[in-house]
């Protein structure tokens, strides 16, 4: 079902026997062995797996954070490989929108200025950086808090800053790493209907991880990790529905 | 961007006031005492040009030497080997443009209630063009003062205030060695000498009376010293061989035995002096110089720590897409804004270091707006050095691990 649209759309992320390992005191360490996935522009995933499958080690390196041992990683039809330091960090700034489980704003900056401060690097005015990121403060319910910093507001609060910043570019790509982690049920699904509209509004494509089955239900295609490896790869309704998390 | 990165460096500092503040007293004292020395250097070269500015042009001075009566030398209380005939002799030469005797005699001076001690010369018109000595007010000494040996001073500033205070000494009689004298004229200011004396304390009376009235008459005709300018500063050498050879002559010094008198270069000997304080200054900058580097050391070591501290930051950033090169021009600015900031400060502290030093000491301090401009540009320098490899530390990092690290 997802076939046909597929071959319609673009490839946001080609992955290609894609593996990596640590180099530790004892020795190398596998985390991801011969992993392929392709994921299609506008698509909605949630990355389930048990803890120290290798969800985050994948994350990021398809958010050009982290580089793989071997195997071929395309990102919106560049060979990552080829790409330098500073094409990479255009591409972080620009295609990428990044949303962590512990938020990740700069405490001594107000939330306007975090939340623009993707925009500083892709070399926009202060004037302009200012007014977008009151925007975007404003649409993700936080208009009101624009001077105050990180530390005076909740989990829930800091976590729409966070995608707020990693709106700030209109980013195609939204890489959340157990974006409801550290969130109360409730919070939780306020922020996941955030990254739905994102998805059914604007098309950007999602990538999530997540440990909960009512957070995964928000995509429409899971993939399970199980010891570096791909265990399942399909509609989420389906699969959360015979084996819940 | 530059001002977002200025914005954050401000905060940066701000965050750590204390860190930052002792950061920046490195560079303080380092720039501090760069200006603090150049300014005594410059004082001391400035002192030494000024004495040698002041000391006449193309000078020779000849010392005489001292024989007993059956020609054996010996020391004071004897006969001096020169003469009112041997400095006409040089008069003569043709290398030799103008020459003065100079009979010197340490003095008390009286006037009314006032006593004052200082160095009395007896010397001849000349004299006055040979060191280029202007009268402030009055008469220099005349031929006619010589020829008659008459009793008229012509005293110089610091006699002036020491002995007179605020009465005109023009036309009063004081005392030099219980002998009445008029003074007739008033020497301009001239200042220190190359070898640190003050040539304004100085009393100049006619040759004649010196000799005759006041240092005592054995020797009439004899001079303690002949001052001497040459031709032309080319002609220097000549005149220093001409006079050396004419006066062996009259002497009738025997091949191969040293002369009684001494020649002396004065401008080489004050140039000697201007090279030596000249190497004093370069020297205490170097010192000075050596402590802004520390201050230097300083900056890195802060930034070093500065950047293990916000590792996680620098991590964030590069997640959402700073280059390398933002974060290293971020760290950057960081150091150079703080050595500078240091800089400003330790100007202000080296300016009022000087002038303290100039008031407590004496010492002759002297800012020049060259040792300020070195000052910013050694502190953007440092800043930039000692800043480039903590910043460049930072702008290597590798995202995944400095996003990481805890
Ligand atoms: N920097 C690292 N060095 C060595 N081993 C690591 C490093 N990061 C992660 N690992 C290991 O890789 C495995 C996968 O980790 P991770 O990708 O964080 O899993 P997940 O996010 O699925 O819980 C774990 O066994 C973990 O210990
Ligand atoms: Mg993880």
């Amino acid at each position: 079902m997802t076939e046909p649209a597929a071959r319609r759309r673009r490839s946001v992320v080609l992955v290609e026997h894609l593996f990596k390992q640590y180099e530790t005191a004892a020795g190398p360490h596998p985390v991801l062995q011969d992993i392929n996935l392709q994921i299609m522009d506008g698509e909605f995933v949630a990355l389930m797996g048990p803890s120290g499958s290798g969800k985050s080690t994948f994350m990021n390196i398809l958010g050009c954070l982290d580089t793989p041992t071997s195997g071929r990683f395309e990102l919106d039809g560049h060979d990552t490989a080829r790409l330098d330091s500073d094409r990479l960090a255009q591409l972080r700034n620009r295609f990428i929108g990044f949303v962590f489980q512990g938020f990740n704003l700069l405490p001594r900056v107000s939330l306007v200025e975090n939340v623009a401060l993707p925009l500083v690097y892709a070399g926009v005015g202060r004037s302009e950086r200012l007014a977008r990121a009151g925007e975007l403060l404003e649409r993700v319910g936080l208009g009101q808090y624009l001077g105050h910093h990180p530390n005076q507001i909740s989990g829930g609060q800091q976590q729409r800053v966070a995608i707020a910043r990693a709106l700030a570019n209109r980013p195609r790509l939204i890489l959340a790493d157990e974006p409801t982690g550290n969130l109360d049920t409730t919070t939780s699904h306020e922020i996941m209907s955030l990254f739905d509209r994102l998805n059914a509004d604007e098309g950007i494509t999602i990538v999530l991880v997540t440990h909960e089955a009512d957070v995964a239900r928000f995509a429409h295609r899971l993939v399970r990790f199980q010891d570096g490896k791909v265990s399942h790869d399909g509609a989420s309704a389906a699969v959360l529905q015979e084996a819940p998390a | 961007m530059i001002g977002a990165m200025l914005r954050e460096a401000w905060r940066a500092m701000g965050a750590n006031k204390m860190r930052t503040f002792l950061t920046m007293l490195g560079m303080v004292i380092g720039v501090g005492a760069v200006i603090l020395m150049l300014a005594i250097g410059q004082g001391a070269q400035n002192l030494v040009r000024q004495s040698i500015a002041s000391m006449g042009s193309n000078l020779i001075m000849v010392l005489s030497g001292f024989t007993s009566a059956s020609g054996v030398r010996s020391g004071s209380g004897s006969i001096p080997t020169l003469n009112v005939a041997d400095a006409r002799a040089i008069g003569d030469l043709p290398t030799v443009a103008e020459v003065a005797p100079l009979q010197p005699g340490t003095s008390q001076l009286v006037y009314g209630s006032s006593n004052w001690s200082t160095m009395v010369y007896g010397t001849t018109p000349p004299y006055f063009g040979l060191r280029e000595w202007a009268i402030e007010r009055g008469d220099p000494i005349s031929d006619l003062d010589v020829r008659s040996a008459a009793r008229v001073a012509v005293v110089g500033q610091t006699v002036v205030s020491r002995l007179f205070g605020d009465e005109d000494p023009i036309g009063k009689t004081m005392r030099i060695r219980h002998a009445p004298f008029v003074v007739v004229g008033i020497l301009a200011a001239k200042g220190q000498s190359f070898d640190g004396r003050d040539q304004d304390d100085t009393v100049l009376i006619p040759f004649t009376t010196a000799q005759r009235k006041v240092f005592g008459a054995q020797f009439p005709n004899s001079t303690r010293m002949i001052l001497v300018q040459a031709s032309s500063e080319a002609d220097m050498p000549q005149a220093e061989a001409d006079i050396t050879a004419l006066l062996r002559e009259r002497q009738r010094t025997p091949e191969g035995m040293e002369p009684n008198f001494t020649v002396r270069n004065m401008t080489a000997a004050a140039q000697a002096q201007a090279q030596t304080t000249k190497v004093m200054s370069i020297l205490l900058g170097s010192v000075a110089c050596v402590s802004l580097v520390v201050g230097g050391i300083g900056i890195m070591n802060i930034m070093l720590v500065s950047v293990t501290e916000r590792t996680r930051e620098i991590g964030i950033r590069m997640a959402i897409g700073a280059r390398r090169r933002d974060i290293l021009l971020q760290f950057l600015l960081e150091a150079v804004i703080v050595s500078l900031l240091g800089c400003i400060v330790g100007v202000a502290v080296g300016v009022s270091l000087s002038s303290l030093a100039q008031d407590v000491t004496g010492v002759y301090a002297e800012i020049t707006p060259w040792s300020i401009a070195l000052s910013f540009a050694v502190a953007a320098i440092v800043g930039v050095f000692f800043g480039f490899y903590p910043a460049r530390r930072a702008a290597y990092l590798k995202p995944i691990e400095a996003l990481r690290f805890q």
